[in-house]
């Protein structure tokens, strides 16, 4: 597997830690309740099929970055820094 | 149709003619007490003890592909009862039991081996986490034995104790642990709840539940609407979807785990090992292919299938630990899509719909839970109420924070468990 | 034996060797298979099973019956393929799976048996009485698995790992792999060329064809050639392709000293990773055998195998064959045998129209209804258009049609389609991203056809790479069509089988179909057919159309179990190549690695690092002493300990103070210059992620320090918060955990030893507890920094990492002369826990802020990473296990860690637990053990006792719980600010 780097280009899985769903990006504030907080670190959509997800070039960059990727295929289709990816 | 050492001799001289289906192909009727959503481990063990504990066979069980053709067709086969969390060591403790009378209990050959499990630790700080697990294990009633260094050493001479790269301090013993044919599992289950009635249907993919009012009234099939009084959920890796149909989303995301096969070779190793910095673990089938694994690839997956990197992570802790195995061949590798929750524990539990359940999150560890499992899961859909082993296994947990059961302690990122 | 004049080895010079310690001679290029069939050996194993004699069925890698064990002890290779296996000069190969010997084999007694031995037995037996499963059947049928053996001792082979990059990997190098190598690289792409053969060429090397009026062999020599001189082009022999995965990446086996005398200096298997922008598939086709009553017999092979060792090698598998088949291809291996001389006793073809292409008698709607022969084939009877006749023969060719080598292209869940031409699968288009597949590996057959097709695509995958195609010349080549009957199985008594290893036949797969097994998954797993070394290459279509046939099914509707990687098995040795011994993660050296060896300090792991235990003294026989020794030292002199293994991030930026008051749950907007705070990170779901301390350095610039186990963590904690969550916050950092050394000098005397090597002495009010800056230590800029973690007045002090060992030295040197030294783990974690300090023992990820006593640290007046969930009302109070101190109440009683505490009298299970201890030691300073764990509602529970029981290890001690810090509870020693 591997995964376009916006920073270094494509490189082997092996280089990247992988976090999980990129509804990590969208954290509560301080007081939006229990639910929300809730939701925000154990619910997934958990999607058969293109998601995006957050991984971290680890042993190159150190870039959190925001892939676009098939969970169903491992088809990658695309890669943005999460820094850029917010707004 | 019972099996008996007359009916294999009387088989075996009248040319294995005499064999019945080992289950019906039953065509799904307009309605059903109970509905199982998944034909795997768990839920083909829930229908058999609905029928067989509770007396309830007005059952189906949809299966979209072919019995047993998730996680229980392709693990490695461990079974245990090692944890070291109140809610898990209670639960696997049943589990255990149930395994070791399981070959009478449903007159098939499960081949349940308790060959021993031996968890190997490196350092002082791990032993001592060890030693408190192994504590708990004999506080539940089950059994553990701290080995040091030369204990191992007697029980498995095939590692490397000089070269491996983390020192070899000792091992957690687990006597009663070891191995069992996992078709098997699923097939003698399946064979017992069809026996007691239970319509076992495969090729069935449900594709919607019907909910009325806060109330489950059934499902829609790839084979047409059924209705149900009761609807349990039991599909593994593919939770998430098959909840979402129910409005919920769920403390979980899906992963591949890889295993791996060598080809068959004569018998040199008896126990189940594994290593404690490697994240590897292996034993000997009784065809003679080692069977080992690791972590999971890390990423979320619904392909069942892994790539290189975790492969050869798992071949590399190999070469460290027992380098004598280097020249076994690796013969056949596999992916499973494991339902990882949030605190690497299941859940059995009600949701917010009536008549409508839950059991998930078994991680990459649901192998050993099916008897136990199938047998909680049972008694709540029988009786409403939780089945005291299984009892801390609740979807709130995650919200409350109260009765969390993080083994790894590595919180709530579910890929690290 | 050998056909005088064939063979491409026709003039190899003689190689000796040896099988089951008889001497044979057979000739250079030879495989093993070959050189025993020239030397008329038949018999060369035994089937898993029934132990059924068997010799030799292919002529490739998916040979099912010839594996044979070479080398002895570490060296012993079990279950090598004796087809591919190239002989040399000393070669020994063993047979497998027999006792006492291949011929007389008691085993074979299972046989016999076999009517009670039907599919799926163990299932429904071996169950009484209860206990005999696993101490009396088990032990028995475990005692027979598996075909070869291993040693048991420790590899001492060498095994190599491997990256390799190109724009096109062509997977196999007959003539439509090298047309497509040709085409591709006369584009101008990097081309990767494997074959799994040690020779180039495919079937063109077992055939007479001839390719642009040449000989196939020769042509194929003559394009390798010319792809050799291209500097484009890598050729790799002896290397199959073994899985395809994600993104092209492909796993690739070199078998790189199979051939030769094993050598310590070469390695002798090489694993490779290949990365390839698109791929195409030439792998060829298989040919399967047909299901006739005993038609597992030595001297039994696949029709293209006969034509393989006759052409190749020169070798006639028997000296009057018989050809058995369904297809005009497997004609061409009576017409070899005639023009080689050797007798052909009859084809016998299923199809009524059957063709006749030389002088050999054709038996047309033949079958092959029984066979004779114990350990060789010596007869087969056939029936036929004019009636049923024997037929004396010692070798009988089979060809039930030709499997195309869809198997990569199944690696990624693909399911090939069903081909009613050839009657077989053909790949699915796409299943593979960036894969094509050509020449027979996608079902076209004739010489022609895979010349045209191995260009044809080459030319659309270099065009989709943006290349511009090469113009290649279509040489001229046979292009006879490929014409087939179904046929597979024949009637009659006897076994009909399809997995010869695993001894799986046409009954077993009804007897699955009876059982309702009747998912082809279900059947595979009932059977365990397609499951031996050879995964079901030479026999799962055909156990499909069985299993169709007995379930009334189409084969499509039957579907296909799935083919999974690798295409052949690869041994744990190459995957795992340099990992052996310490090869299996780094090594991390302090910069004081050498000096403690030196002192004899026994190394243990934290992490990758290495850290000193303790550091021994002349006359002192145990740990335990020289613990108490250092421990003593530091409580009254000074004591030196390296730490340079905590992680140590740089943090720099205006906003740096706020980034830390983010990452960490206390407050740091408040740190001042020159200070340091203790901190505590959460993670977000509310439990302690690490803890350590910052030091403020300069107005905009920190140095954090984490715990050696969570550096990585934290670094990439770091980086998330920064880039994710507050990337408003102008900071920058970077783990300079390298960059430093650093040094503990704790006691007493700590800074009396430090004013004799800094450049500028330091004093009690200018630099109190808790404060930080630079020091210079002989013109050398360092760094220094009053923290404690031993409770002691103490220090610690960083120089850039070039000059650690030599401060390591001095510091030392200057310990010992002021009455202290050197401290090791022991005693560091000694110190700690008199102190009542946490570490990854008491974190473990469960715990919270509140649970260790720290729950007012977590700020209410800011946002912080864990700050809302470690809110929760659940989470915090009575009903959570809290950090508590355990003293036993008899001085002499005995703490362990890991052990659980329950009231006192209460039986020790499960539903009484009541907590666990997770540290313990044995105070010098306090004459007794002590200990740290968690116990429920533990922080209003001191001055109770509670029983500590360990059944691991026979312990029962009393305990009084109390605060978690043994020593000195208003840190006065730490905070010392005297100047004397």
């Amino acid at each position: 597997m591997r995964l376009p780097c916006p920073l270094c280009g494509e490189r082997d899985r092996r280089e990247f830690y992988y976090q999980g769903h990129a509804t990590m990006l969208d954290r509560p504030a301080r007081d939006a309740g229990i639910d929300a907080w809730d939701d925000y670190l154990h619910n997934r959509d958990n999607i058969a099929g293109e998601v995006e997800d957050l991984w971290h070039h680890e042993a190159g960059c150190g870039a959190w970055i925001k892939v676009t990727r098939n969970t169903v295929t491992h088809e990658v289709s695309g890669a943005k820094l999460v820094n850029g990816a917010r707004k | 149709m019972g099996y008996s050492a007359l009916k294999i001799f009387k088989e075996g001289l009248f040319g294995q003619k005499g064999w019945k289906p080992v289950w019906r192909n039953p065509e799904p009727k307009p309605e059903y007490d109970v509905i199982i959503i998944g034909g795997g481990g768990h839920g083909l063990s829930t229908a058999y003890y609905l029928a067989k504990a509770h007396g309830i066979t007005n059952v189906a069980v949809l299966e979209k592909g072919y019995l047993g053709g998730g996680n229980v067709g392709r693990n490695t086969t461990i079974v245990r009862a090692n944890y070291l969390l109140p809610g898990n060591s209670e639960f696997y403790s049943h589990s255990l039991k149930l395994w070791e009378g399981m070959e009478q209990d449903l007159n098939y050959n499960t081949m349940m081996s308790q060959r021993g499990i031996i968890n190997l630790f490196h350092s002082d700080g791990q032993r001592d986490a060890f030693a408190r697990r192994g504590n708990a294990m004999i506080n539940q009633g089950d059994d553990a034995i701290l080995l040091d260094r030369d204990g191992v050493k007697d029980m498995l001479p095939m590692i490397d104790y000089d070269n491996v790269r983390f020192p070899i301090y000792g091992g957690l013993y687990h006597p009663r642990g070891g191995t069992a044919r996992h078709d098997a599992v699923a097939w003698g289950y399946a064979r017992g709840a069809d026996q007691r009635g239970v319509d076992l249907i495969q090729n069935c993919e449900v594709t919607g539940i019907d909910i009325e009012g806060g109330v489950v009234r059934g499902v829609q099939t790839s084979r047409g609407a059924i209705r149900a009084k009761k609807v349990a959920i039991v599909v593994a890796g593919r939770s998430g979807q098959v909840a979402a149909m129910a409005g919920m989303r769920l403390p979980i995301e899906s992963h591949v785990l890889q295993a791996f096969v060598t080809e068959g070779v004569k018998p040199i190793l008896d126990n189940v090992v594994s290593f404690g910095m490697g994240h590897f673990y292996i034993s000997q089938s009784d065809k003679g292919g080692l069977v080992f694994g690791g972590d999971l690839d890390f990423y979320a997956s619904y392909a069942a299938r892994g790539n290189l990197p975790m492969a050869e992570h798992v071949t590399d802790a190999a070469m460290t630990l027992m380098p004598s195995i280097g020249k076994a061949r690796v013969l056949r590798s596999w992916g499973g899509i494991m339902d990882m929750s949030s605190d690497g524990s299941p859940i059995i539990d009600k949701t917010q719909t009536d008549g409508l359940y839950l059991n998930c999150g078994w991680c990459y560890g649901g192998f050993k839970a099916v008897p136990g499992s199938g047998f909680s899961y049972a008694h709540l859909i029988a009786k409403d109420v939780h089945h005291e082993p299984a009892s801390k296994f609740r979807l709130d947990r995650f919200r409350t924070g109260r009765g969390l059961m993080d083994e790894e302690g590595t919180g709530s990122q579910h890929n690290l468990h | 034996m050998r056909v005088a004049g064939k063979g491409l080895n026709a003039h190899g010079a003689p190689v000796t060797f040896t099988f089951d310690g008889t001497t044979f001679e057979g000739r250079e290029g030879d495989t093993l298979a070959a050189a025993l069939l020239a030397n008329d050996v038949r018999l060369v194993g035994r089937s898993f099973k029934y132990h059924r004699p068997r010799g030799i069925l292919t002529a490739g890698s998916e040979e099912p019956n010839a594996l044979v064990t070479m080398g002895t002890d570490a060296a012993q290779d079990p279950n090598i393929r004796a087809t591919t296996q190239e002989i040399y000069d000393g070669l020994a190969a063993r047979s497998q799976n027999a006792w006492p010997s291949l011929n007389r084999d008691v085993m074979a007694v299972n046989d016999l048996l076999s009517p009670f031995l039907s599919a799926g037995f163990y299932y429904k037996t071996f169950m009484w009485p209860k206990s005999f499963w696993e101490k009396v059947y088990e032990p028995i049928i475990r005692r027979a698995a598996g075909l070869g053996a291993l040693s048991g001792a420790t590899n001492e082979d060498t095994y190599e790992k491997a990256f390799a990059h190109c724009d096109v990997l062509i997977i196999g190098a007959g003539p439509a792999g090298l047309m497509a190598a040709l085409t591709a690289a006369r584009s101008g792409a990097d081309v990767i060329l494997a074959d799994e053969d040690s020779q180039m060429g495919g079937r063109l090397l077992a055939e007479t064809y001839d390719v642009d009026g040449q000989a196939g062999a020769d042509w194929a020599a003559g394009i390798v050639e010319d792809l050799r001189g291209m500097a484009n082009v890598r050729l790799m022999t002896r290397t199959t392709v073994t899985g395809a995965y994600d993104q092209g990446t492909y796993g690739a086996l070199e078998l790189v000293n199979h051939h030769r005398t094993p050598n310590a200096a070469v390695p002798r298997e090489c694993f490779w990773r290949i990365v390839a922008k698109r791929s195409i598939l030439c792998a060829g086709a298989l040919e399967r055998p047909i299901a006739f009553p005993n038609n597992d017999r030595p001297g039994i092979m696949t029709a293209g195998a006969v034509r393989t060792y006759l052409n190749r090698w020169g070798v006639a598998p028997g000296k009057s064959v018989t050809v058995f088949a369904n297809n005009d291809d497997a004609h061409r291996t009576a017409v070899d045998l005639v023009d080689a001389g050797v007798t052909v006793a009859g084809v016998i073809d299923s199809r009524a129209d059957a063709p006749q292409f030389g002088d050999y008698p054709v038996f047309k709607s033949g079958l092959v209804i029984a066979t004779k022969g114990r350990l060789c084939l010596e007869s087969i009877t056939v029936q036929h258009s004019g009636g049923t006749r024997d037929i004396r023969t010692d070798c009988l060719a089979m060809s039930g049609g030709w499997n195309p080598t869809v198997h990569l292209t199944c690696h990624m869940n693909g399911r090939p389609t069903w081909d009613d031409y050839i009657l077989s699968f053909v790949p699915t288009d796409g299943s593979i991203p960036g894969m094509s597949v050509a020449g027979a590996a996608s079902g076209v057959f004739s010489t022609h056809g895979c010349l045209e097709s191995g260009i044809k695509i080459a030319r659309e995958v270099v065009l989709e790479l943006g290349l511009t195609a090469g113009d290649i010349d279509m040489p001229s080549a046979d292009d006879s069509a490929y014409r087939i009957e179904p046929l597979w199985q024949v009637e009659g008594k006897g076994r009909k089988w399809l997995d010869f290893q695993n001894d799986v036949h046409v009954k077993d797969i009804n007897l699955a179909a009876q059982e309702n097994f009747r998912s082809v998954e279900h059947m595979k797993r009932y059977t365990t057919q397609g499951m031996a070394t050879d995964q079901g290459k030479n026999s799962n279509v055909s156990a499909l159309a069985v299993l169709a046939d007995a379930t009334g099914r189409g084969i499509p509707e039957t579907g296909t179990t799935t083919f999974r990687p690798p295409y052949v098995p690869v041994s744990i040795g190459a995957m795992g190549a340099g990992a052996q011994g310490h090869g299996f993660a780094p090594e991390r050296h302090m910069t004081s690695h050498h000096a403690t060896l030196d002192r004899g300090a026994p190394m243990i792991e934290a992490g990758l690092w290495y850290r000193p235990s303790y550091f021994p003294k002349t006359g002192e026989t145990t740990w335990l002493e020289s613990c108490n020794r250092e421990v003593n030292m530091v409580r009254n002199t000074v004591g030196i300990c390296d730490v340079s293994t905590l992680g140590k991030i740089d943090i720099q930026g205006p906003d740096a103070a706020a980034f830390l008051d983010f990452v960490y749950c206390n407050t740091f907007l408040t740190l001042k210059e020159n200070r340091v705070r203790y901190g505590l990170m959460l993670r977000e779901d509310g439990y302690v992620m690490d803890d350590g301390t910052t030091a403020r350095l300069g107005p905009n610039q920190y140095v954090m320090t984490t715990t050696t186990a969570a550096a990585g963590q934290v670094m990439k904690h770091l980086d998330w918060v920064s880039q994710a969550l507050r990337p408003d916050l102008d900071v920058r950092f970077g783990s300079v955990t390298e960059q430093w050394a650093q040094f503990a000098v704790a006691g007493p005397k700590s800074r009396d030893l430090l004013n004799s090597i800094l450049d500028q002495g330091i004093d009690g009010e200018s630099w109190p507890f808790m404060a930080c800056g630079d020091v210079q230590i002989s013109g050398v800029a360092g760094r220094l920094f009053r923290i404690s973690f031993s409770g002691e007045h103490a220090y610690e002090i960083a120089v850039p990492s070039r000059y650690g060992a030599s401060l390591f030295r001095q510091l030392c040197a200057q310990a010992e002369a002021m009455g202290g030294g050197v401290y090791g783990m022991e005693a560091l974690n000694v110190l700690r826990i008199e102190k009542g300090f946490i570490t990854h023992s008491e974190i473990h990820g469960r715990v919270n802020a509140a649970d260790i006593g720290f729950g007012r640290m977590v700020s209410q007046k800011k946002d912080c990473i864990g700050n809302t969930a470690s809110q929760r009302p659940d989470v915090v109070g009575g009903e959570r296990e809290q950090l508590v101190g355990l003293k036993p109440i008899d001085p002499k009683g005995k703490l362990t860690a890991g052990a659980h505490l329950f009231v006192d009298g209460a039986d020790a299970v499960r539903v009484n637990d009541q907590g666990y201890v997770t540290s313990v030691c044995y105070s010098p300073t306090l004459g007794h053990d002590l200990a740290l764990g968690f116990l429920l509602d533990g922080h209003n529970r001191h001055g109770e006792t509670v029983q500590l029981v360990d059944h691991l290890r026979g312990v029962e001690t009393v305990c009084e719980v109390c605060h978690p810090v043994f020593l000195d509870p208003d840190n006065t020693r730490a905070k010392e600010t005297s100047n004397g």
